[in-house]
């Protein structure tokens, strides 16, 4: 038995990337995941990413934001303390207006976003899981989880068929632990 | 796709043969990972002195009080109000080119949007300290917020324009910073992963844990889109509810309702003004002029044309309906901005905002670096004075001649200002030292597609309409970075 835990293929160009993917899909071996330094497009409908369900987070944020900031104005402008200003009404909606846009769109950036370090597990001080030290510089790497995925020198195989510049077996999951 | 590549005629974006990732990341980090040279100490020292003479003189402010600034009875807002305009301008150039030119996809935006979003960030900064510089108790600041208090709630008048700058500024701020450190994610993870020591682990503690996967970045450029859905309309607001300030009011030469198109032309003006002023000099200091190439200098010089021209329709407009209204007073403030005490201020006005835009006109003027960095200066010099104009010169004429009075600054309002530019130049030029000042991933995007390398790939091929290779060729002749001789 091995003690390789993840295969890395290399690739030091985006489109042999997508070949080394399509040669392992041909030969059934599961993608664990891919690690690039820029976004592939493509590459999520290739591998049967779902769209992204942050819209309708944001949406569901910025609909709270604005109900937030109308009902606080209503509030305090119209129930709690209304002011006698010149005989104008109090319940003056145009000028609700720009708090309630201003609300809606601060509460969708903020929900969205945290939503979106929520969901992808990013945080401040997280330790970093790094397959590949140099996949946020100029390699696109396909991992591949070891367990179950044998031969291994057949996967090796397949991934410099389609180009890879390198296939690393590596015996930790990330190296970026000290 | 990546491999999808552009049409010939169109300009490339990233110039230089050879450039591959990797290089993308070594030049673009070589000032972070690098000791800084002598031409960013020597800014740095000016600029920290100028940060110093802000720290001495608000303090001064709050020491002793508003009466230490020039303000009158008559003239009550001045070089704070129109410090305070100018900068949040400024600031509005980095949202439009991140947000608006993202939903258009203009790929050009890629190499300029990182530091055009941090000048956006560190100008609503110094925009901000305008406004708690003004309230001369800056301890009560918190009197804006519509906070419960013992007054049994007093609350906030919602029905201000002032109370509207409150949120709107406070929304603008805190969404830019969210939009600008979303997307330096990726390049703090990209300086992490080649850094050692403490500073790996400062960039590491800064880099949330990014990886680059899959997931991640499909989730990050939903992120992007619909945050740049947002800061559209929101940068419009912004500058819109900067002009009610102004516009609800009943101020001959401020009661306008052409104010909020106007102001938001103005802001995007003089932002790329100030885009272009920074970014100059930076690619010129840091050695970046294959990734802000040409065709990104006469891009911004289009649009601070366009919009310049949209200004100077506005201040005609402004003019022709001062006329066409028939009142008194509103014809005087306009004549008077010509005619009165204050007529320099008129004429640098018109002079820099209309006169001398029009200059950029011509394509030789638009690609030469030096006269358009001197444009860039003017006009943001005009566009300050734009702001004195509409303020004190509107206000200084009061309806009562009795009460009419002039604006002198003291020494305390000079410094106030000087010193914001100071704080400005402070943070711009710790920016580029600590966090790469264009979007790595952003421009790696664009090396297969649009680099000069992957069109002489195409031209190579000789699968191109000959006519549209001249077109091509006759287009590079301008670049400062594109070696001619090349396409001989």
């Amino acid at each position: 038995m091995s003690s390789t835990k993840f295969i890395l293929g290399l690739f030091d160009d985006p489109d042999l990337m997508m070949d080394g993917i399509d040669n392992l899909r041909k030969n059934s071996v599961p993608i664990y995941d891919v690690y690039t330094p820029m976004p592939i497009h493509g590459l999520e409908a290739k591998l049967g990413v779902k769209d992204s369900r942050l819209g309708y987070a944001a949406f569901c944020f910025g609909l709270l934001g604005g109900i937030t900031a109308f009902t606080l104005i209503y509030y305090t402008l119209v129930h709690d303390w209304p002011m006698n200003i010149g005989g104008k009404p109090n319940f003056a909606i145009p000028d609700f207006v720009p708090f309630v846009f201003e609300w809606t769109i601060l509460f969708t950036a903020f929900g969205m976003v945290a939503t979106f370090f929520y969901s992808t597990h990013l945080f401040p001080g997280r330790a970093p899981r790094v397959m590949d030290l140099r996949a946020t510089d100029d390699r696109f790497v396909i991992a591949i989880n070891a367990k179950g995925n044998v031969p291994h020198d057949d996967i090796t195989k397949l991934l410099k068929d389609a180009g890879a510049v390198e296939v690393k077996h590596n015996d930790r999951k990330y190296v970026s632990y000290e | 796709m990546a491999s999808h590549s552009e049409s010939i005629i169109r300009e490339p974006l990233v110039t230089g043969d050879n450039i591959t990732y990797a290089r993308v990341t070594n030049e673009v980090l070589f000032p972070v990972e690098n000791k800084p040279n002598t031409a960013w100490w020597i800014g740095f020292t000016i600029a920290f002195l100028g940060a110093l003479l802000w720290v001495f003189s608000i303090s001064w402010t709050f020491w002793f009080g508003l009466g230490e600034w020039g303000l009158n009875k008559t003239v009550g807002w001045a070089w704070d109000i129109t410090g305070f305009v100018w900068w949040v301008g400024i600031g509005h150039a980095g949202t439009l080119i991140s947000a608006v030119l993202l939903l258009f996809r203009q790929n050009w935006r890629n190499s300029i949007n990182r530091s055009a979003e941090a000048m956006t960030i560190f100008a609503v900064i110094c925009a901000a300290t305008y406004i708690l510089g003004h309230m001369g108790r800056p301890w009560l600041a918190y009197w804006c917020l519509p906070l419960p208090n013992q007054y049994g709630s007093l609350w906030v008048n919602f029905n201000s324009a002032l109370v509207m700058d409150v949120f709107a500024i406070s929304t603008y701020f805190s969404v830019s910073l969210v939009f600008w450190y979303t997307g330096l994610l990726p390049d703090i993870a990209a300086i992490r992963d080649r850094a050692k020591g403490l500073r790996r682990r400062i960039y590491s503690v800064l880099s949330f844990g990014w990886t680059g996967s899959l997931k991640t970045w499909q989730r990050f450029e939903t992120v992007s889109l619909i945050l740049a859905g947002i800061a559209t309309p929101l940068v419009l607001s912004v500058h819109t509810i900067v002009s009610f300030d102004f516009a609800t009011s009943l101020e001959p030469g401020w009661h306008t309702t052409i104010f909020p198109p106007y102001f938001v032309a103005g802001a995007i003006f003089s932002g790329f003004a100030m885009v272009q002023t920074l970014l100059l000099v930076t690619r010129k200091v840091l050695g970046l002029e294959n990734y802000i190439t040409m065709f990104h200098i006469e891009s911004m010089n289009r649009i601070i044309l366009l919009t310049g021209n949209i200004v100077a329709f506005a201040y005609i407009s402004e003019f022709f309906i001062a006329y066409y209204s028939g009142v008194e007073y509103e014809q005087y403030t306009f004549l008077n901005r010509f005619t009165g005490p204050y007529w320099w201020a008129g004429c640098m006005m018109y002079g820099c905002n209309i006169l001398m835009t029009q200059l950029m006109w011509f394509k030789k003027v638009r690609v030469n670096i030096p006269i358009s960095w001197a444009l860039s200066i003017i006009v943001n010099i005009g566009m300050w004075f734009e702001r004195f104009v509409i303020i004190v010169v509107s206000l200084h004429r009061d309806f009562l001649p009795s009460s009419w009075a002039m604006f002198y600054p003291t020494v305390v309002d000079v410094s106030v200002f000087i010193g914001s530019i100071g704080v400005f130049f402070t943070l711009f030029l710790l920016f580029i030292r600590v966090l790469p000042s264009i979007a790595i991933a952003e421009v790696k995007l664009l090396l297969k597609s649009s680099s000069e390398q992957s069109k002489k790939k195409i031209l190579a091929s000789g699968h191109v309409d000959p006519e549209q290779a001249e077109f091509y060729k006759q287009s590079l002749t301008s670049y400062d970075s594109v070696e001619l001789a090349d396409y001989e």
